[in-house]
């Protein structure tokens, strides 16, 4: 049997950096989306407490962080990232996600400012503080976006990687010329 | 243009697809006029019109929007699925 190597989305495209901007790819170990059925979504926030110690987020938010975190990911919809979720059988519709989405992350003061080239929402820290999340486009793509700390954590459909990695190194370079 | 979601807040119009007016559907007893109508003959009103749009790269949900074609003003945007299907 063929023994094959199992790449990541960004495979030889990352990391890239222009300036003070680093594009960097983050690996997460599973995602998960899951959208409560009529009337769950308490009682998945409960579970997900008492399992992984994060409640759902409300809309455009996130909670967690690091190795675990839930993201407000659409109506009715949330990803988990990092483990696989324990005990929502009858109250979720729960899809693996993990080979699906194409994950970077934007570093470098003032990111907003390579963002604002490419998304139609105000990507400034005081509008768009730690712990929020929004689903949008990039360019013509549709995305998720979430504040981490300092940096951005931005997700595209893995088949659009090496577009979001196109559009975004593109932006960071033509900010960088400027700065 | 920027559209109200009831979700997300003021989006740019990049996010959404416009769906077509929002009519009420006649029965399905209702006769081949009323059908005509509803399939096939629009109005063209100077002022408020109540038109669907899905906010398709943002939460994904269908609103219902109040416009008027005159000024652009937006007076209301509601979900089309009601209030519960947040």
């Amino acid at each position: 049997m063929l023994d094959l190597t199992a790449k990541t989305p960004c495979d030889g495209l990352l990391p890239v950096s222009h300036g003070p901007f680093t594009l960097t790819e983050i690996v997460p170990k599973a995602l998960t989306s899951i959208a409560p059925f009529k009337g769950q979504a308490g009682a998945v926030s409960d579970t997900l407490q008492s399992a992984h110690g994060i409640t759902l987020p409300s809309i455009g938010g996130a909670t967690g962080n690091g190795s675990v975190q839930a993201i407000w990911f659409g109506q009715g919809q949330y990803l988990l990232t990092g483990p696989a979720p324990d005990g929502l059988d009858g109250i979720a519709a729960v899809t693996d996600q993990t080979d699906a989405w194409a994950t970077v992350r934007l570093d470098g003061h003032e990111a907003a400012e390579v963002l604002a080239r490419l998304v139609p929402v105000d990507m400034r820290p005081a509008m768009f503080p730690d712990g929020t999340s929004v689903r949008t486009l990039l360019g013509h793509m549709t995305v998720s976006i979430t504040r981490e700390g300092e940096g951005y954590r931005i997700m595209a459909f893995r088949s659009m990687a090496v577009t979001l990695v196109h559009e975004i190194a593109g932006a960071m370079e033509a900010v960088a010329q400027r700065l | 243009m920027r559209l109200p979601c009831p979700i997300c807040g003021p989006r740019d119009s990049r996010e959404f697809i416009y769906r077509g007016t929002a009519l009420d559907r006649p029965a399905p007893d209702a006769g081949t006029e009323a059908w005509e109508e509803y399939l096939h003959l629009r109005d063209n009103p100077a002022g408020p019109i109540r038109e669907f749009w899905y906010h398709h790269a943002g939460c994904t949900a269908w609103i219902e929007v109040t416009r008027n074609t005159a000024t652009h003003e937006i007076s209301d945007a509601v979900l089309a699925g009601g209030e519960g299907a947040a």
